[in-house]
């Protein structure tokens, strides 16, 4: 910010005639050098994109919450999520990433041309991340994966266990337990059977055991029922674990899917905002606009095109590689 | 057409911005790439408790990657980096804060049982007749 004042003493007074400014057409009149213009409009980028990571800040603090409460929740649903789709995905916005790069350093230098060409593959990288995205949301749609009091769906996911089970190599297990139901019921009735005593709130959420009278003063008085029910489920449980069968589904999942939908659906209004953006930058870039004396406007959508590969760098791991 | 520059030297104030070099930003994207790789590869090695932490701490390298070179950080205003760190700063106290006692209410809420009860339970019901 030293800039500012060397910048300021020289021109003082702010002549129109003066020298420095005829130059320079795109300089507005209130700054005074061209690097002075550039590193404020940096500034106030940064300032702006602080708040965007902010923003995002408050989804993943309710990622965190809800993870460090419900692991279990997480590690079922994120079987419903495609690895190589979020990795496709991935790869396509680092790419885009490095042409956005690219595309600023072809403004600086003055390649337009090139600029043009690299600001447009972005854009369409752009486009290929939101059509991998409609793929999966689709598929989400399909199987009712619903947030909220909404989520019904339709079948379990596929777990490396159940394609086991198919191959035939979990057969010896099937012929020594033949009553083990090979196929899986359907999760929402599986979710009813299970869990008869259980309490739904208007927003889906399923309070477990809230029918149940609650312990007066402490664990010595536990409710008879609900400690025989608590067994049975702990045994029920033991013995799944033991014949390697697919988790049975925990409840609230539907958790899951609020947290993947907002998440990915606030990602995925910033990659049509960049798009939008990086057009606008692609427009100007093709009518001359950029050299290496004023190439803002690229470098500052570019810082924007960069937090959202950054928010996406973040969100893979945490929704599709769960373990 | 103004001399441009491409040392990776801090941007001095006769010259607007800095110009990454090719070879730099090629080479970030690669690493990215491998990156990305390896951590699709991790999440199908059982490391229990670390799957976790080796995915976020490649993802970590992976942004600050992009921050430093993609985003000119590294050659930027230290000023800038400033208000970055301050906001990842603010980030940090906002999650730790959010995180440090929230499962205390874990039991009291979801399971309408006293708090620390659940602990209790297994071993109290096998005791219980019925």
């Amino acid at each position: 910010m030293t800039t500012t004042a060397t910048g300021a003493s020289e021109h003082d007074g702010h002549d129109e005639h003066d020298p420095a400014h005829e130059h320079h057409k795109f300089l507005a009149h209130h700054f005074d050098t061209p690097v002075q213009q550039f590193d404020s409009g940096k500034l106030g980028t940064w300032l702006f994109l602080t708040t965007e990571i902010l923003l995002f800040s408050g989804l993943f603090c309710a990622y965190a919450v809800y993870r460090a409460n419900h692991p279990q929740v997480f590690e079922f649903a994120h079987q419903y999520l495609d690895k190589r789709l979020g990795a496709l995905n991935t790869i396509v916005l680092i790419f885009s990433s490095f042409t956005m790069a690219w595309g600023v350093r072809a403004a600086q230098l003055g390649k337009k041309n090139l600029c043009v060409t690299l600001l447009a593959i972005t854009i369409a990288c752009g486009a290929v991340f939101m059509c991998v995205k409609y793929v999966e949301y689709k598929a989400k749609w399909q199987e009712k994966l619903f947030p909220g009091a909404n989520y019904n769906p339709t079948e379990m996911p596929k777990t490396d266990i159940s394609e086991e089970k198919a191959a035939g190599k979990l057969a010896a297990d099937e012929a020594k337990l033949p009553e083990v139901a090979t196929t899986p019921a359907p999760a929402a009735d599986l979710m009813k059977t299970v869990a008869p005593a259980m309490n739904t709130a208007p927003d889906g959420h399923i309070f477990e055991g809230s029918s149940i009278a609650r312990a007066p003063v402490g664990p010595h008085s536990l409710n008879p029922d609900w400690v025989a029910s608590e067994n049975s489920r702990l045994r029920r449980e033991e013995a799944s674990v033991a014949r390697h069968e697919p988790m049975d589904e925990p409840n609230n999942v539907q958790i899951f899917f609020s947290i993947y939908f907002m998440m990915t659906g606030l990602h995925g209004i910033h990659v049509l905002a960049g798009m939008c953006l990086i057009f606008w930058v692609l427009l100007r870039a093709n009518r001359g606009e950029f050299g290496p004396e004023y190439f803002s406007p690229v470098d500052f959508v570019g810082l924007y095109w960069h937090v959202v590969d950054l928010v996406w760098i973040f969100l893979f791991p945490l929704l599709y590689l769960i373990t | 057409m103004a001399q441009v520059h491409e040392t990776p030297s801090p941007a001095d104030e006769h010259h607007v911005g800095h110009v990454v070099p090719f070879k730099i930003l090629f080479a970030v994207f690669a690493a990215l790439t491998l990156l990305t790789l390896i951590t699709v590869g991790a999440s199908y090695i059982d490391f229990g408790e670390l799957n976790l932490i080796v995915a976020l701490v490649i993802a970590v390298i992976k942004a600050s990657l992009v921050v430093l070179f993609f985003m000119h950080l590294r050659w930027d205003r230290p000023f800038n980096a400033i208000v970055f760190v301050g906001c990842l700063i603010f980030v940090a106290i906002f999650l730790g804060f959010a995180l440090i006692d929230t499962t205390q209410y874990h039991h009291s809420i979801f399971t309408e049982q006293a708090p620390g009860m659940k602990a209790h339970i297994p071993m109290k019901a096998e005791k219980l007749p019925g």
